[in-house]
């Protein structure tokens, strides 16, 4: 099968370090690639190379064929990403930050649709309440909770399990297994090894 | 696989673009009202500038009047600056302008409508109260008016300037100072047609001239200054 993603050669130097080169990737529709590596490998800077954030200091990656730093717009329709950061605003409510977030994403979910994934990922009765108020795993959830609502194909994912309790993590692994099923690529990083069922293809990298 | 890309195909691109453009907008207001004591920070800080200068030079019409214009105009100069720095350094801090940059929606409208929501929480403000500023300086009603008008045209502009500034600088410690640094000089022309409209129109002359420039300066702002701005955040982003 045509390989949806590539890394071909990369190679990323931040300051005057070098982190990695020569990385080769393929990731095909189904496929799961996990990143490893420790503190400091550049886990973080390869997904942000992988959504455009960063060029690479040489290299580069194609998705569909397509480098992504040139055909930004059409890629950007296919990815989500989820940084660090939980991307909240902390002066809204989850609901409002749900709803921007899928909007900047090229998708307009109704408020029933958007209530409901708020509702599953275990925000039920907690939309409308500033997000600053929220405890860092509830903060996860509710920019993990875009997750399912999108039409995106490819996942990148920054350590998607942090903050997270056991509920969310079967819930976070439930939403992931589905999206390979369906056809969808998932890129994170994680320093525990993912407990996805045997049947899920994984691919494994280490920087 | 294919329920996915037979999804994909079927999305509308132009109207996405348009909801994004409006979620990022409403997204920002809504912000601007829920903070009241941010977005009423640079709105007093103009009040009080302008209001020192009478007390300081006392109170000799002639010369207020002289003066005036150019010290409303330099004082909504620096309001605007001030409340410049969190144009993109709230949503850098919280991750939101990563999201901004991966969105399908070209960057340059987004940075359109944080700087259109920017511009009516704050600039639109200053020239809603530039009249009553206006007494203090026993401006009359016509050059009051002139003054309400020329800043109407100017103050979107500096937000449109100040927008490259604010995306150069976001990340930066100190960029606050480096903010002003690079945008006050940009904003030169604007200060001096500006005051200028208002000096003319009290000297009895027309203003034509004054608006058609500020105009013309705000309308290739428009144009350049969301994509300036945009190039600006991917590389500040990098």
């Amino acid at each position: 099968m045509n390989p949806a993603l590539e890394l071909r050669d990369l190679a990323c130097v931040r300051g005057r370090r070098s982190l990695f080169r020569g990385l080769n990737a393929t990731l095909a529709p189904g496929q799961l690639l996990r990143v490893s590596g420790a503190n400091g490998a550049g886990k973080t800077s390869l997904l942000r190379m992988l959504c455009g954030l960063l060029a690479p200091a040489q290299g580069q990656v194609l998705w569909q064929g397509q480098n992504v730093q040139r055909s930004r717009e059409a890629f950007h329709q296919q990815l989500i990403y989820l940084g660090h950061a939980a991307a909240l605003k902390d002066d809204l409510s989850p609901l409002e930050n749900l709803q921007v977030a899928a909007r900047l994403g090229g998708t307009a979910p109704d408020d029933a649709l958007a209530r409901q994934a708020l509702a599953d990922a275990g925000l039920g009765g907690r939309e409308h309440v500033p997000s600053r108020h929220l405890s860092q795993g509830q903060r996860r959830r509710a920019a993990l909770a875009r997750l399912p609502l999108g039409q995106a194909l490819l996942w990148v994912l920054d350590e998607p399990f942090n903050a997270l309790d056991t509920a969310a993590t079967a819930w976070l692994l439930g939403l992931i297994e589905s999206h390979l099923r369906r056809g969808g690529l998932v890129v994170l990083t994680s320093h525990q090894a993912v407990g996805l069922s045997d049947n899920v293809a994984q691919v494994g990298l280490a920087l | 696989m294919n329920e996915l890309t037979q999804r994909l195909s079927t999305t509308p691109q132009g109207s996405g673009s348009w909801r994004a453009w409006q979620a990022v907008f409403q997204r920002d207001l809504r912000i601007a009202l829920r903070r009241r004591a941010d977005t009423g920070s640079a709105l007093v800080f103009f009040a009080i500038v302008v209001a020192l200068f009478p007390l300081g030079v006392g109170p000799e019409f002639g010369l207020l009047r002289r003066m005036g214009p150019g010290v409303v105009w330099v004082a909504a100069l620096l309001a605007s600056m001030l409340a410049l720095g969190r144009l993109f350094a709230d949503d850098h801090a919280d991750g939101t302008l990563e999201q901004m940059l991966l969105s399908p929606t070209p960057l340059a409208l987004l940075v359109l409508a944080k700087t259109a929501a920017h511009w009516l929480a704050s600039g639109l403000l200053l020239v809603l109260i530039s009249p009553l500023l206006a007494l203090q300086f026993d401006l009359g009603q016509e050059a009051a008016g002139v003054l309400f008008v020329s800043l109407l045209l100017g103050t979107p502009l500096l937000s449109l300037l100040g927008a490259i500034g604010a995306a150069l600088t976001v990340g930066l410690r100190g960029a606050g100072v480096l903010l002003s640094l690079l945008v006050l000089p940009l904003c030169a022309p604007v200060l001096i047609f500006g005051a200028g409209a208002v000096d003319a129109s009290l000297a009895g002359l027309g203003v034509g001239a004054h608006y058609s420039l500020l105009g013309a300066m705000l309308l290739l702002a428009l144009l350049l200054a969301p994509l300036a701005a945009a190039a600006a955040l991917r590389i500040a982003l990098e």
